[in-house]
């Protein structure tokens, strides 16, 4: 167990300095970062001045290095527009994205895993038929497509509900819907297949010749065995989650990182759009390190041979 | 072709026929918008602003109504198609073809190669795909090209991953064995021999990847990052459809439908394709 624990360790850490590589590669695509830093209008002296002040005139490995030594320092460095820490702008934000998609996730995972549950053991029945169009119709929605349309329907509309901001607990029921819809979608399909794949198997039909009952073979078999697949799918979901947020906030003008993520592209805060970037990665990185973890505790063989598969 | 074949004889192409005819509207709409729609989509009119669907104003009948400039709406959204395949399938092009060389490469030179394209691929996956396209349009600045740049280049991974894997389960059979015992060298090889034995799988990942293509540059363009104006693209289309969802409801809900239309046919038929060729999947 420590062994894989420390492989996976080492793999997580290897793919945050990756990261950290590709995002140091995009933010010099243009030839020149400082160009992206200075407000627009800027004379020659004050883009030289910026240049030299955050070291963009140093040789690139050098630049590289003290790009990863800050970062290793959890610094995010310093907003050249709002002359703030990187790391106060975002903090503020921080909250509100977790909010929105930890809702999302509940929706998703709620209406997913009962849905991919139920699609499986009534295999080719009227649930089945009446289901799948509600997980085929998740899946081809973009997420700011569903999200006006429940705009129209319920703020316009019906006026139930408020179109945009983060004032009272009402107003996340629509972006968390808009966000989760694409997640319940992929939640249902897993959660179908793994429980097709158990049911089909030996140990399903030895339980239910002992004469234990369905539900219980499905609640309490079945889906534990099949609970790996769905497992990584929900690290993958909540990064998907987060990613997803900067769409969904735009449309709900919600203010969490995805917004910011936004405003600071079309206020050229370059340093804002970086570490969120930045963190997001690192986020999907974590949660994939925690998924390998918790296959462990859920199928004690993966313990005793390292890794899935 | 023998490929298309079987998938049109597969169980269940029924079912599937109707979305496989819709795609094809799309693409015939997308290849002749120029001649099919009935007024210039970039002509603007202060007179005919946010005008509801059906009004007729002199000569010209606004079907699907105008837009907040007083643009024909139909028309933006038949060049609009346009746009999203244009994107898409070029931008599949591009992440296909780098991503089949590299994992076919992978697979068959194995050793630091191989090493090095998987911690790579390792890398590209562990960043969210939406945000990477966000940050590197953001400092390419948006566009067309550089939508299918960015899309191509940060796409490729998943073509990889499947590339190689096939390529090893095929490095040890004996027609490999035999071409290189012919004389033929490594391009040829992999070219010309392997590349025909994996492509069924690596279709079924670029038909999957060219329904979030779409997805992709619609929400790119829904956030100011993609497709420009004047040139119309559903998702800039429906950014402005947002600020007038008390209006003019036209605006987002018609290239709304659109979207929603092309990539469920998308996926229908990537789906199909893929029960089709990887029998492990059919359960799915």
């Amino acid at each position: 167990m420590t062994r894989y624990l420390l492989g996976r360790a080492a793999q997580s850490v290897l793919a945050v300095f990756g990261v950290m590589a590709i995002v140091f590669v995009v933010m010099r695509l243009s030839g020149d970062p400082t160009l992206l830093l200075v407000p627009e209008g800027a004379t020659r002296e004050q883009v030289d001045a910026l240049r030299a002040q955050l070291g963009f005139d140093r040789p690139i490995p050098v630049q590289f290095a003290d790009y990863l030594w800050t970062l290793c320092r959890l610094d995010l460095g310093e907003s050249v527009v709002q002359r703030l820490p990187v790391w106060r702008i975002v903090a503020e934000r921080i909250p509100y994205t977790g909010w929105l998609a930890s809702t999302a996730l509940a929706i998703s995972v709620g209406i997913g895993i009962p849905v991919g549950v139920a699609t499986a053991v009534w295999r080719g029945t009227l649930v089945e038929r009446a289901l799948m169009p509600l997980v085929l119709v998740g899946q081809s929605m973009p997420t700011f497509w569903s999200g006006i349309l429940l705009i129209m329907l319920f703020g316009v509309g019906l006026g139930w509900l408020p179109t945009s901001g983060a004032d009272e607990w009402r107003s996340v029921v629509m972006p968390a819907i808009a966000l989760g819809g694409l997640s319940m979608a992929t939640f249902a399909r897993i959660t179908r297949t793994s429980v097709m794949e158990e049911l089909g198997k030996d140990y399903v039909r030895a339980i239910r010749a002992k004469g234990v009952a369905r539900p219980v073979v499905v609640l309490r078999h079945v889906l534990r065995n099949g609970a790996i697949p769905i497992v990584t799918i929900a690290a993958l979901e909540i990064a998907n989650l987060l990613a997803g947020a900067v769409i969904v906030e735009t449309v709900f003008a919600w203010p969490g990182m995805g917004q910011l993520a936004v405003q600071s592209i079309q206020a050229r805060d370059f340093m804002v759009v970086q570490a969120i970037v930045l963190l997001v990665s690192i986020a999907y990185v974590l949660l994939n390190f925690v998924a390998d973890i918790l296959y462990g505790a859920i199928d004690p063989r993966i313990r005793l041979r390292g890794g899935p598969r | 072709m023998r490929f298309l074949r079987s998938a049109l004889a597969a169980p269940g192409a029924a079912a599937v026929a109707p979305f496989a005819v819709l795609l094809l509207l799309f693409a015939l709409v997308a290849l002749l918008a120029p001649w099919i729609a009935p007024l210039d989509p970039a002509r603007q009119s202060l007179l005919a602003r946010l005008r509801p669907p059906g009004t007729t104003m002199g000569a010209a009948t606004f079907w699907l109504g105008t837009d907040e400039l007083g643009r024909d709406l139909l028309s933006r959204i038949l060049h609009g198609a346009r746009a999203s395949l244009a994107v898409a399938l070029l931008s599949v092009a591009v992440s296909g073809t780098l991503g089949t060389l590299l994992g076919v490469v992978a697979g068959y030179r194995r050793g630091w190669v191989e090493v090095a394209i998987m911690r790579a691929v390792d890398v590209m996956l562990s960043i969210p795909a939406i945000l990477l396209a966000i940050i590197t349009v953001a400092v390419l600045g948006p566009g067309f090209l550089n939508l299918v740049l960015v899309l191509g280049f940060t796409r490729w991974p998943r073509y990889t991953r499947v590339a190689y894997a096939q390529t090893l389960g095929q490095a040890g059979l004996p027609y490999v064995t035999a071409a290189r015992l012919a004389g033929a060298r490594a391009p040829r090889l992999l070219l010309r021999h392997v590349l025909p034995n994996i492509a069924a799988p690596l279709v079924v990942v670029a038909t999957l990847e060219f329904g979030l293509m779409i997805l992709f540059e619609a929400g790119l363009s829904f956030l100011g990052l993609g497709i420009q104006p004047p040139m119309a693209s559903w998702g800039s289309i429906m950014s402005t459809g947002r600020n007038y969802v008390g209006t003019a409801w036209w605006i987002a809900t018609f290239p709304g439908i659109c979207l929603f239309l092309l990539v469920l046919s998308v996926n229908i038929c990537g789906d199909h394709l893929r029960d089709r060729f990887d029998p492990r999947a059919a359960l799915r």
